[in-house]
């Protein structure tokens, strides 16, 4: 089914994508690489070795604009996390996250969903992620079509099987075309207190029915770290985990190529890091050199503090790029104090592309010494998992070890603390519902693992049934809603005028949300600091405020204080006045119209400002300034009176005066402004000479309201004033 | 007892020293397949209701109705058959479509007497 292509300047239409949603199938099944040439990236001015090919339509770093807008693209997959429990809302997200570089998007399940016995259908609200149902993955599916479309690259689309549903959920995700997923039985076992028998029998069916649409599976083990008291010490049982969900995932018919391991540097500093987390990415890759490794960043330290959290994930990235990342995750900054943002997605993704455009191609340059204490240290891990492993099967094998707590123990192994997860075999979700098969069992269905009878002269499993929905697409059965309240339209309805109107409001997660945060420092004590903000943001009229982050500066000196609120007002979009884009003459006819009157300028900074260096850009020819187009100019200097400058113009016979005003406290810059244009009329030349003025506090209104012709903020590059000067000189009539 | 295991580990770790690393790593695998080769049995000759509505839904019934139709042959004592091989079996007897006999399984569970 062809879509129609999004267009850059447009909203995602979300009603439009839910229409026809009953018939659409996905264009596309199974997991996606990034296309990385073997022979390194040219972009811009460098040459890169470790680059995946760039994007379609993207958007770079911030310093990107000093580099071509160049916009180089990791050779690993980059995954961000997104569920705010509104699929609406997130796929609008996706959509700015793709164009940041993400092109694997994991969508969290609403709280609960694993002990759900069964699939869930319609597109009900969920709590910290969103209910997994048919119609938000094959809405969410069809946006991500639409947007690898836009961006020019596949995107996988990833989710959870796990929980009692597990196959269920498997055989929804193979039919809707999803690329990827969780699936680890041990995590079910452990953190969901899933009956250790079901857990195992369910996931070797989803497992299989995962290997036969070729979705790629991430495994559980990580959530030891962020667990056990201690995640630094939990390693050798973190590679333990890993190896039986890789050996059985390989049992019941996976490829290596589609398993992934999730694994996490398990410390953030203070802590020296790269002590603990370098060792263990190094043995862990060693002993699963066959599989993929999904790289994760730290959580179990992300409080409030953004900033923290990012540095810690930078060196997370560095791990990764000195061992190895097939996929490279990131964690939004803000999941320590809220159910993350929008644009803290994207802030994530950046880390990553900041990180590995930084150090590309670093094992090229700084190999790691396995001669010290690393080698000694990969090697002490590896023996520790080896004999975490003998003493698992001298015990009785798996589950009688997980009956005597051997897992998710704060201890480093073989020590134990004693407050491992202990399960009983017969107890847990779904005890007893396990049944055997009898000896005649059968079911007439692709994908299906383990013993199945078919009867005499069945060549293909599923032709007695003519087909399964795996083979036959238009058999899935399509449910809309089943709750009438409780769905995406009533939502819909109550944002339309936020979505589709003209009313505007902020937003964090939600359209219409009116999320805002405020960042201060206020001369306060951290207890006082709180109530301060609280006070602060009620008076100016935020809804709902609250203090989400604060860092002491100092004991009694006080507080960097962050606090969230709500707008409660909407701003009518066409109440708006936007200034008007100025449009350039072409360069030609600037350079000819410069020339033809021979065009020259005066400047200089005015008042006592020794600012230059952005004049010195808009007047030198080798930053493209003014003197590219052909204009003379003469330099005055630095913290030069306006009347000289005025004296200066008529002795010249300059046609315009340039003036430059970083300094703006007490409105300084404003003045010197007003004092140019009174002085020049003074002159009488006024109507004969045009006025200028720039710098980081002037705006494009300042000209009005000071009497110059024209003036310009940050960002003004030689040309846009030389296009001024022309624009004038026609209207004069001078050419 | 704790002492104990920190004495045979030692002893362990005497014979895993004397491994090399291809050798320790082919070592890690083995126990690791050892571990699952038990659990994978249990799959391959067990099912679940889970399993048997994963199977239904291959087989083009709804999520709604391949519960209920689960709930009832799981009642009947037939889900070690298979569901699909249930609900195919009731196809084929009362002359319907697949979802037609998962309907009437819903309808009268006495459809599944004398199945088998």
């Amino acid at each position: 089914m062809t879509q129609k292509p999004l267009d850059p300047h447009k909203k995602l239409d979300i009603e439009q994508i839910l229409e026809g949603l009953e018939n659409y199938h996905p264009t596309r099944h199974g997991w996606t690489w990034r296309d990385v040439p073997e022979e390194g990236v040219d972009m811009g001015p460098f040459h890169y070795r470790n680059m995946s090919r760039p994007l379609k339509n993207s958007i770079g770093l911030p310093a990107s604009k000093y580099f071509d807008h160049i916009d180089p693209q990791p050779s690993c997959v980059v995954t961000t996390e997104i569920a705010s429990g509104r699929f609406e809302d997130d796929i609008r997200r996706m959509r700015m996250a793709a164009w940041h570089g993400a092109d694997h998007i994991m969508v969290i399940r609403t709280t609960g969903q694993s002990h759900i016995d069964g699939l869930l259908e319609g597109t009900p609200e969920g709590v910290g992620g969103v209910p997994i149902t048919r119609k938000q993955i094959r809405a969410s599916r069809k946006a991500c079509d639409m947007i690898e479309e836009e961006v020019g690259r596949p995107i996988n689309f990833h989710s959870y099987v796990s929980g009692v549903a597990g196959p269920e959920v498997a055989v929804l995700f193979a039919e809707e075309g999803i690329n990827g997923a969780h699936q680890d039985p041990q995590y079910n076992v452990l953190y969901r207190n899933v009956n250790m028998y079901r857990s195992f029998v369910d996931a070797a069916e989803a497992k299989k029915v995962m290997a036969g649409a070729r979705i790629f599976q991430i495994d559980g083990a990580h959530n030891a770290n962020a667990t056990a008291k201690a995640g630094w010490l939990v390693m050798p049982e973190l590679m333990v985990q890993h190896g039986i969900n890789c050996a059985f995932s390989v049992a019941v018919g996976m490829d290596k190529d589609l398993i992934g391991l999730s694994t996490v540097p398990p410390d953030a500093p203070p802590a020296p890091k790269l002590w603990y987390d370098l060792p263990y990415a190094v043995a862990l890759r060693d002993f699963f050199s066959e599989f993929k490794m999904r790289a994760q960043q730290n959580t179990r330290y992300i409080e409030a503090d953004i900033e923290e959290a990012i540095r810690t994930h930078t060196v997370d990235t560095l791990i990764s790029m000195l061992t190895r990342a097939d996929i490279q995750s990131t964690i939004t900054p803000d999941e320590g104090r809220n159910v993350p943002w929008h644009y803290n997605n994207i802030r994530g993704v950046q880390t990553v592309k900041q990180t590995w455009a930084a150090l590309d191609g670093i094992k090229e340059l700084v190999s790691l010494n396995y001669e010290g204490p690393l080698g000694e240290m990969v090697r002490d891990l590896k023996e520790r998992a080896v004999a975490f492993l003998e003493e698992v099967i001298e015990s009785g094998g798996y589950f009688a070890a997980v009956e005597k707590g051997f897992f998710v123990d704060s201890a480093k192994y073989p020590e134990r603390n004693g407050d491992g997860i202990a399960r009983d075999g017969k107890g847990g979700v779904g005890v007893g519902t396990i049944i055997e098969r009898d000896s005649d069992y059968y079911a007439p269905v692709c994908s299906h693992f383990g013993e199945n009878h078919l009867p005499a002269g069945v060549e293909h499993v599923c032709d007695p049934i003519g087909g399964c929905t795996l083979c036959k697409p238009e058999k899935i059965v399509y449910i809309d809603e089943l709750d009438p309240e409780d769905n995406c339209n009533r939502r819909l309805e109550k944002t339309l005028p936020y979505r589709k109107g003209t009313s505007i409001k902020p937003e964090a997660e939600w359209a219409g949300d009116g999320t805002v945060l405020m960042q201060f420092f206020v001369p306060l004590p951290e207890d006082v600091a709180a109530v301060y903000g609280v006070e602060m943001a009620k008076k100016m009229g935020l809804n709902d405020p609250e203090v989400v982050n604060i860092q002491v500066m100092h004991p009694a000196e006080g507080c960097f204080v962050e606090v969230k609120g709500k707008v409660g007002f909407d701003i009518d979009l066409t109440s708006l006045h936007v200034p008007e884009k100025e449009i350039i003459l072409p360069e030609q006819e600037l350079r000819d119209a410069v020339k033809k009157v021979g065009l020259r300028v005066v400047a200089a900074t005015v008042g006592e400002d020794e600012h230059s260096v952005g004049l010195r850009e808009i007047l030198d020819i080798k930053h493209g300034g003014i003197e590219k187009y052909g204009v003379k100019y003469t330099y005055l200097g630095t913290s030069v009176p306006v009347g000289k400058l005025v004296d200066a113009a008529i002795e010249t016979g300059a046609h315009a005066i340039l003036i430059s005003t970083i300094i703006s406290h007490n409105d300084v810059h404003r003045a010197q402004m007003k004092k140019l244009a009174d002085l020049c009329q003074e002159k009488g030349i006024r109507d004969r000479i045009i006025l200028i003025a720039g710098g980081t506090q002037v705006s494009r209104e300042m000209a009005a309201e000071t009497g110059l012709d024209a003036t310009f903020g940050r960002g003004t590059k030689g040309i846009h004033v030389v296009n001024a000067m022309v624009k004038k000189l026609k209207a004069r009539g001078v050419i | 007892m704790s002492d104990d295991r920190i004495a045979r580990f030692e002893k362990r770790r005497e014979e895993l020293k004397k491994m090399s690393d291809e050798a320790l790593k082919a070592r890690f695998w083995d126990l690791c397949n050892q571990v699952v080769d038990p659990i994978v049995d249990l799959a391959r000759t067990h099912t679940s209701p889970s399993i048997e509505r994963a199977v239904l839904l291959r087989m083009g019934v709804d999520s709604v109705s391949a519960h209920g139709v689960v709930d009832r042959i799981l009642e009947a004592g037939l889900l070690g058959k298979g569901a699909g091989h249930v609900v195919l079996k009731v196809s084929q007897k009362t002359g319907t479509d697949i979802r037609g006999a998962a309907a009437a399984i819903l309808e009268d569970k006495d459809v599944l007497q004398g199945l088998f």
